[in-house]
């Protein structure tokens, strides 16, 4: 439908550093490389997720492409259109399209605001008159997100950990947005809870054609809401593919890792899936590792991959399928590496 | 059939709160046999957690009512005296918990901590005491100990702290250890390392161990028996197998239904519990999880609605539910549950409201 060829929102060799902690003397040593070179296309309507340990750069990515961040380097393109450093003015049209959920569904919603007054302030924000006025339009978005229409006058205090994300997710569509980054957005909800937001997170998906970037460290979430996953460690992407491809034939050998260390995890053909155990813990993104960042954690690790970034090359088979390793292989020929 | 290591019966905990009494554990009673793991699972405010630290004694005495009975091989837990609890706590239960880093005084050295726990219990010197606690770590698998133990818990990544707190769980060799959510900080590769290493102390030591977590999945992987804990009471409990693979409580099913998992077929829905578990301030009348159940015996006089079902056996091999559809509607009445419930305050009116 779109006249423009271009996807809805195309990242390319993005980068932020941090600065580092001071020395002695004062003096910055190092950067903190949170997100180091990633290249990420998201289409209309598309839920890709972004997965990986704590300190991966997953949330920093979500910030930089809402442009939370400054970005440090790369290019952020949102229908053809480089926001990259764009000013708040430039902004302002895009800021609308682009959303964002939040994790902590208590520190994400201001406590002194009604629930009306903080699903109100993007329409205000943006200028946005719908038909009908704003508060209708606000009580049609309590009711799309599940929450009763007359508890507009309420406080965030007055709401259930469930009830305030729907709060949050509602704020989000307030501007009729195209793409919505969700950072860890069930990860604080009770087991229980966490399957209704899935679904009406689903739902505005299907109903709206709204794309998400879905930030999560729950592999199994990820694999019921996404449908290209993207995995992060340390700062770069080591394997994206669509959902089918990365949880059945991962090429990656961290990808192996995280996967089988799900628990309960039951591996390809139901058997229970070999497990792959990492030693140790990430290394400090202040000073990674040389080459292939997750080779001090990797069985495979050969001399090559100390002084050669592995690039990010799409499988033979599958163009839609790439990975960032020297010794791609699948997950059954590894099993028998394993010492 | 020796007698179990713990054997819990009818635990009733409630606290004195601005707005009323929260009984925060309603009659709930399990055994923990030596050297087994038992899982309990359960979301926020179902009383899992607490159901362990009043065995410890670790709740607030001035605020809490503890009844009912705890037996940690012949010695009674429930209203023993300080200086009891503080003998068996570190030496035959020790205990987990969810943040190390909270758990961990920043004022002493990981070693020093160690060394304390030792030598409190076994009244061994400094020297040996802290050979005693760097051996510890190394079997932790914390790599250079003798280093790591003069340094802070500051130093130390989140899995290394937890590996240190359960160095200093271990480090009388407890028969009991309870672990509160000991990886849900952690993550998953790092999650897999604690719990394989819980696994294989387990092993070595014969420790039996408590393991609260609502992570139906590390449940699955390491628990031989699980209790599944709703508004504080017990619905189902059973070997690991039997509960997650034929769950008989409608809740325990819900549960199971609204997680995902990697082995689910690409699209299989999510079909999740409705509504959200009630405030203990004041739980629904009956069964707990009544307003939540899809199958909810109709009509009036339904038992669901006026009488509190007790753990009946379901099948074999010690699998038991609670729930009216299993005992059968003539199952007796639970009459000291519902003389406790006359003294539940007027229902918070927010935590009633629409909640789709």
């Amino acid at each position: 439908m779109s006249t423009s060829e271009a996807p809805l929102l195309e990242v390319a060799g993005l980068t932020k550093h941090f600065p580092g902690p001071r020395s002695l003397l004062r003096r910055r040593v190092g950067a903190v490389r949170a997100v180091d070179g990633i290249d990420l296309t998201v289409e209309a309507g598309e839920s890709i997720g972004l997965v990986g340990e704590s300190g991966c750069g997953k949330s920093t990515t979500g910030r930089l492409i809402t442009r939370l961040l400054e970005p440090s380097g790369g290019t952020i393109r949102y229908r053809g259109q480089d926001i990259t450093h764009a000013s708040r003015r430039e902004l302002a049209p895009i800021r609308a399209q682009i959303q964002m959920v939040f994790q902590d569904p208590y520190s994400s919603l201001n406590p002194r605001h009604t629930i009306g007054g903080i699903l109100r302030a993007p329409l205000d924000v943006n200028n946005i008159d719908p038909p009908g006025g704003r508060r209708e339009r606000v009580r049609e978005l309590l009711d799309t997100v599940g929450l009763n229409p007359e508890h507009y006058n309420r406080f965030p205090h007055e709401f259930s950990g469930g009830q305030r994300q729907r709060i949050g997710i509602a704020r989000a569509l307030a501007a009729g947005p195209k793409l919505i980054v969700a950072d860890e957005p069930v990860s604080a909800l009770d087991v229980s809870i966490q399957a209704q937001v899935i679904n009406l997170l689903a739902d505005l998906r299907r109903d709206l054609g709204i794309a998400f970037v879905f930030i999560a460290h729950d592999l199994a979430v990820v694999r019921h809401f996404c449908d290209r996953v993207v995995v992060m460690y340390l700062g770069r992407v080591v394997e994206s593919a669509e959902r089918g491809a990365l949880y059945e034939d991962a090429h990656h050998p961290y990808t192996h890792a995280l996967l089988s260390a799900v628990p309960g995890a039951v591996g390809p053909g139901g058997g229970r899936r070999e497990r792959i155990r990492l030693t140790g813990d990430v290394p400090s993104p202040i000073n990674p590792p040389s080459g292939c960042h997750f080779r001090t954690r990797c069985h495979k690790a050969r001399d090559v991959c100390a002084t050669t970034v592995p690039p990010l090359t799409a499988l033979a088979g599958d163009p839609g399928h790439r990975v960032a390793c020297h010794f791609p292989s699948p997950a059954e020929t590894l099993a028998s590496v394993r010492g | 059939m020796t007698s179990p290591l713990l054997a819990v019966r009818d635990l009733r905990v409630r606290f004195a709160t601005e707005g009323g009494v929260v009984k925060a554990v309603d009659g709930v009673s399990f055994d923990v046999e030596r050297g087994r793991t038992l899982g309990i699972v359960g979301e926020s405010g179902s009383g899992k957690s607490v159901t362990n630290l009043t065995l410890l004694g670790l709740h607030n005495p001035a605020r809490t009512t503890v009844e009912g009975s705890a037996v940690l091989d012949g010695t009674e837990l429930v209203g023993a005296s300080e200086r009891t609890l503080r003998d068996l706590r570190g030496q035959r239960v020790s205990m987990v918990f969810q943040d190390p880093l909270t758990a961990l005084s920043p004022y002493y050295t990981v070693g020093a901590q160690i060394v304390e726990t030792y030598r409190r219990h076994t009244g061994a010197g400094r020297r040996e005491a802290l050979d005693r606690a760097i051996e510890m770590l190394d079997r932790v698998g914390i790599p250079q100990a003798a280093r790591r133990a003069r340094e802070y818990p500051h130093l130390f990544s989140g899995g290394m702290r937890q590996r240190a707190m359960i160095a200093m769980a271990l480090v009388c060799e407890p028969d009991l250890l309870i672990a509160d959510e000991p990886t849900t900080a952690l993550d998953v590769t790092v999650q897999a390392q604690i719990l394989d290493l819980l696994g294989e102390l387990q092993a070595q030591l014969g420790t039996a161990i408590i393991l609260v977590t609502h992570d139906l999945g590390v449940v699955a992987d390491v628990a031989d028996e699980v209790l599944v804990m709703y508004a504080g009471r017990a619905v189902e409990l059973g070997p690991a197998t039997r509960v997650l693979e034929t769950p008989k409580h409608p809740y325990t099913r819900g549960l199971l239904a609204s997680v995902p998992r990697l082995s689910d077929p690409l699209d299989r829905p999510l079909r999740p519990v409705p509504g959200a578990p009630p405030s203990l301030l004041a739980p629904p009348p009956g069964c707990a999880f009544h307003p939540r159940c899809d199958q909810v015996i109709a009509g009036p006089g339904s038992p669901c609605r006026t009488r509190a079902p007790v753990l009946v056996g379901v099948g074999d091999s010690g699998h038991e539910a609670a729930c009216h559809l299993e005992a059968g509607a003539g199952a007796a009445g639970v009459g000291s549950a519902e003389r406790e419930r006359e003294r539940a305050q007027v229902p918070d009116a927010r935590e009633g409201g629409k909640n789709p």
